[in-house]
């Protein structure tokens, strides 16, 4: 009998999916419980985990991801506008567009290693990012962003005759992909790429980019050719990452061009490092935890805070809610850089660390009677 | 000894991840169902009613953000017939009663958008999503505009447009959705080109720097337009990113370039910094082809003006509304503003406060919240008293025909506010243009798109 996944990485593939499926329903007592957030919390999850399989793999820290993420999105949107407002023909279009991009970029980029690879990477992704902001404005219609509208030509619906009433919107066979179905298709992508990433992980050629990661001169010396490993890995994290935009387009149809920009590329890789590097799910509550962070927090307002502390008495009142609202609204960016800063200081290895800490610390504590099969599951 | 112990057979892990795809695409049924028990999006059943306020509080534009901020909750109050009423006194014809909207106590929630049309769609999404927006607002800047609109198409919910002056709002990017009380560039061109030719002759040579967005493109088409009319060349029209701060790599081409009037096709923080920057370069001492060097700001408001401080006496521009008229609409939303704040409002300010009661009295009338017929109700809607006279929210494309006023900034001001002069009320014939030039489509008010 052939052994397929081991039981551990079975029961990390079968936990994580649970908590995605049931994500609606835990996270609803936190104020993020509504179909645009979730969609955001799958998408940039798709795309942690993409960026994961090359810096937490082979050590390659890009910063210039969030260029394929663009082009993707950009893909799938022209995908939308000239073939047809399926999202699958616009999906395998943006995966496609942005792993020929990764491959290119990573042929020159890959030629350094390490910080010359981060400028690198940094300095095509803003260059893309200026292309698309204000030199392609025909192809990406700049700040203004690209949108659908009634008068595309969409060939593919056009010859079998579909019309459509009112705002164009990407449909999956017919049926839409708005609020829930939008997170459930997004998701189900989540689960995929968690699950082939898994499966890199624990692949020999996972082993190949663990290796490259460690000491890659040494590898080189045992009659290795490194480059097209580490060429493969950022060819597939660039897909992901195209993926990722392309569900972005798909669940929202506007490819503006800043999703592109140099803050954009800096924040998967805090994401990344908040969950923790190398970890599978690590990059993944990372990126729900930003996003948690970016649209709750920011959403926050006096009021809200007022409401909140009302609790205390007057005068204390007023006080912590002034206090409080430096940390959230458009101060939202302090609470993440606070919280960024303590994850880096104490628990180096981001979040997944500080788990793996509390599972140490209870197994140790716990009788000898505790089962050795007791491992940590994915935080939420 | 179990299969577990030693990992799981390809055919265990089949049938499980097939049982889980069942599993997960009956899910989302559960989940959806509650939806179908409201007949269109956000429907209000119980005794509030939920404004969403989308506003650029931080990034370029967000000083007028804060400035609409500021104007909504106090549109909110009065109609919730709290503070002194403001425009409700004056609105004609009104079917408001100050007690909430149709019975319902108005509340709201807001989004920082940060000047990006990303975000604010995000946020627009938001509201509507997870608060149960009936109607989103605000916003100032066409990009989001733009974003927002068709979003709001999308799932049926009605959009009243902050302060937007991009063409394609109400033109090729109109939606059936969306209505915007703002003038447009077009009718700035209109407006501006004739005081422009008076002040400064028939024969300039005009440099543009523009913002590289939508609203920026298609001013500088209109004011190009309306100024080659007069006779202007133009000599070149550069375009600059959005949230630029230093001006001067765009600045030192123009003394080289034979043009002897500069129009800045910017708005915001980035009007403030171009045009304080252009004025260091000591662009307003020089002489170009034997006349004096002009600088044009073709959209201006008191907050900009206020920003360049010295720069901005005896420049140029249009605005949609200023503080100083002296009609009963103008007075009055200038006390209530003014009382609560310490203030006077900003034109950004009185387009939100107006937008808010403007749909708040299509709601009342319409009698219901259903959106079709709320659009319906303001669709070629004609009113008055709201501070720039008689006004008509035209059905063709959703924008409001009213009249427009040429400004210049103020060379003697008594007061930190008092920045800018009303050169010229131009009447709304004048500024009046056929709808079908700027193409578009509004799409259908009917079958209600459903939002999740």
């Amino acid at each position: 009998m052939t052994t397929f996944m081991s039981r551990n990485d079975l029961f990390l593939f079968l936990g994580f999916t649970i908590v995605v499926l049931a994500m609606p329903i835990w996270l609803a007592p936190f104020g993020a419980g509504y179909p645009d957030l979730l969609q955001r919390f799958m998408i940039f999850g798709i795309f942690a985990v993409g960026f994961n399989i090359l810096f937490g793999l082979t050590g390659y820290l890009s910063f210039g991801h969030a260029a394929f993420f663009g082009v993707g999105s950009y893909a799938a949107v022209w995908s939308f506008k000239l073939l047809t407002l399926d999202a699958i023909p616009a999906m395998i279009f943006a995966v496609l567009i942005s792993g020929l991009f990764a491959l290119i970029i990573g042929f020159l980029c890959l030629r350094r290693s390490g910080i010359y690879f981060s400028i690198l990477t940094l300095a095509f992704a803003q260059m893309s990012y200026n292309l698309a902001y204000s030199v392609l404005t025909p192809i990406t219609n700049g700040e203004t962003g690209l949108q659908l509208t009634l008068a595309d030509p969409r060939v593919l619906d056009a010859a079998v005759g579909q019309t459509f009433v009112g705002q164009p919107v990407p449909t999956l066979l017919g049926q839409q992909l708005g609020g829930y179905a939008g997170f459930y298709f997004c998701a189900g992508f989540l689960i995929l790429a968690f699950f082939i990433a898994q499966r890199i992980a624990g692949s020999p050629f996972g082993m190949m980019l663990k290796a490259i990661k460690s000491n890659q001169t040494r590898m080189q010396f045992t009659g290795f050719n490194t480059r097209p490993y580490a060429l493969s890995a950022f060819v597939i994290s660039g897909m992901y990452a195209g993926l990722a935009g392309a569900l972005l387009a798909v669940t929202d149809p506007l490819a503006g061009a800043e999703r592109m920009q140099w803050t954009a590329s800096g924040e998967v890789v805090l994401m990344t490092i908040l969950g923790g590097v190398g970890t599978l799910v690590g990059p993944v509550i990372g990126a729900w935890i930003i996003k948690y962070f970016e649209n709750i927090l920011s959403a926050l307002n006096d009021n809200i805070l007022a409401r909140f502390w009302s609790f205390l008495p007057e005068g204390v009142a007023d006080v912590v809610v002034k206090i409080t609202s430096k940390f959230v609204g458009d101060g939202w960016h302090l609470t993440l850089g606070l919280a960024f800063v303590i994850v880096v200081i104490f628990l180096p290895g981001g979040i997944m660390e500080g788990v793996r800490r509390i599972a140490a610390a209870f197994r140790r504590s716990g009788s000898s009677s505790a089962k050795p099969s007791a491992r940590t599951q994915p935080a939420e | 000894m179990t299969i577990l112990k030693r990992g799981l057979s390809r055919r265990r892990v089949l049938q499980t991840g097939m049982a889980g795809i069942i599993g997960s695409g009956v899910a989302p049924l559960v989940f959806t169902k509650g939806a179908w028990a409201q007949e269109f999006c956000n429907n209000p059943t119980g005794d509030t009613v939920v404004f969403g306020l989308n506003l650029p509080l931080t990034g370029t534009y967000a000083e007028e953000g804060a400035d609409e901020q500021k104007a909504y909750e106090l549109a909110i109050a009065h109609l919730n017939g709290e503070g002194d009423g403001g425009l409700l006194n004056v609105l004609q014809p009104s079917a408001l009663k100050g007690n909430g909207i149709l019975g319902k106590k108005v509340t709201y929630v807001s989004s920082d958008s940060q000047t990006k049309s990303d975000v604010a769609r995000a946020g627009a999404t938001r509201m509507i999503e997870r608060d149960g927006a009936i109607m989103i607002t605000g916003g100032s800047s066409s990009g989001e505009a733009i974003a927002v609109q068709g979003l709001c198409q999308e799932m049926g919910v009605i959009f009243m447009a902050g302060l937007t002056h991009s063409n394609d709002t109400t033109g090729k990017d109109k939606r059936r959705y969306g209505f915007r009380h703002f003038f447009n560039a077009y009718q700035s061109g209109i407006g501006l080109a004739p005081v422009l030719g008076q002040s400064y002759g028939n024969d300039r040579q005009a440099y543009h720097l523009t913002a590289d967005y939508t609203w920026g493109w298609t001013q500088e088409e209109s004011i190009k337009a309306a100024t080659e009319a007069l006779g202007w060349k133009t000599t070149a029209a550069v375009r600059t990113p959005l949230g630029a701060t230093d001006y001067s790599q765009y600045l030192t081409p123009i003394l080289n370039s034979g043009a002897d009037v500069l129009i800045l096709n910017h708005y915001g923080l980035d009007m403030v910094n171009s045009l304080t920057q252009a004025v260091q370069f000591g662009m307003r001492d020089r002489q170009a082809n034997g006349k004096d060097f002009q600088i044009v700001t073709p959209l201006i408001s008191e907050l900009m003006a206020k920003g360049a401080g010295e720069s901005v006496k005896g420049i140029f521009g249009t605005s949609n509304w200023h503080w100083n008229l002296q009609d009963p609409g103008s007075i009055a939303f200038t006390k209530s503003f003014g009382a609560a704040y310490g203030s006077p409002p900003s034109q950004a300010a009185h387009t939100a406060y107006v937008q808010a009661l403007l749909y708040a009295d299509a709601v009342e009338r319409a009698g219901t919240f259903y959106p079709p017929e709320v659009i319906k109700a303001l669709e070629g809607h004609e009113f008055d008293g709201m501070g720039n006279g008689k006004t008509l929210y035209r059905a063709e494309d959703h924008q409001c025909i009213k009249s427009v006023l040429v400004v210049q900034g103020n060379e003697s001001p008594t007061s930190e506010f008092d920045v800018l002069n009303v050169v010229q009320e131009i009447d709304r014939d004048t500024v009046a243009y056929d709808p079908a030039i700027f193409g578009g489509d509004l799409g259908p008010a009917e079958p209600v798109p459903m939002c999740a």
